[in-house]
């Protein structure tokens, strides 16, 4: 799949696809962690990938971060999410996840 | 344990959202720009400055204001990689202190 942005890092190669249903892991390391909380064990859908940056929980503890990770926006429906979601079926929520955050589902 | 961090309160229910215009006070300014120029020089990253705001305590995460945790969080990573040591910052904020008297 062709990254959104191309990046020059050595890099991880992408495992997922646009469609692609995947897990986001449930777990809560220490350090510095762009996965919400909220949104940790939760399945979605591989929207597009985004290109492969250096990962910032490595970067966080000044090491560089590389191999550089794949980057993803997942998309999950809002219903799905919030139990209690009062709006339409249809509305859905974009995070921007790491590969190593994701398995598939 | 699967444990929350403080500052990771997406989804939580929350008070009223009261949007408002301000200026900036000159210290917060110069945060800013130190930042910036800290940024620039690699001295830091902004993932070191997001892991120190978000280590912390919840009541001073709560308390402080947005360039509070700034000021907090550039002193803890200057303090980490060595740019600073506490004792010059602990002798520096003597002598200001000093100074308003």
């Amino acid at each position: 799949m062709k990254p959104q942005f191309a990046t020059d890092y050595p890099a991880l190669d992408a495992k997922f696809d646009k469609g692609d249903r995947v897990r986001v892991r449930k777990t809560a390391p220490l350090g510095h962690i762009r996965t919400p909380f909220y949104i940790r064990g939760h399945v979605g859908e591989i929207e597009r990938y985004c290109g492969a940056f250096p990962n910032p929980e490595e970067l966080a503890q000044r090491r560089d971060g590389l191999p550089a990770q794949p980057l993803y926006r997942v998309r999950f429906k809002q219903k799905e999410v919030w139990p209690d979601y009062k709006g339409p079926a249809s509305d859905v929520l974009e995070i921007e996840i790491f590969q190593h955050w994701l398995e598939k589902a | 344990m699967l444990e929350r961090g403080h500052h990771d309160m997406g989804g939580l229910p929350a008070g009223k959202v009261e949007p408002t215009e301000h200026d900036y006070a000159e210290w917060e300014r110069r945060i800013d720009a130190m930042v910036q120029l800290l940024r620039g020089a690699g001295q830091i990253t902004v993932d070191e400055l997001r892991k120190n705001i978000e280590a912390l305590p919840p009541e001073a995460y709560d308390k402080l204001s947005y360039y509070e945790k700034w000021i907090s969080s550039l002193t803890q990573t200057l303090l980490q990689r060595g740019v600073i040591t506490t004792e010059e910052l602990g002798r520096k904020m003597e002598e200001v202190a000093g100074r308003k008297k």
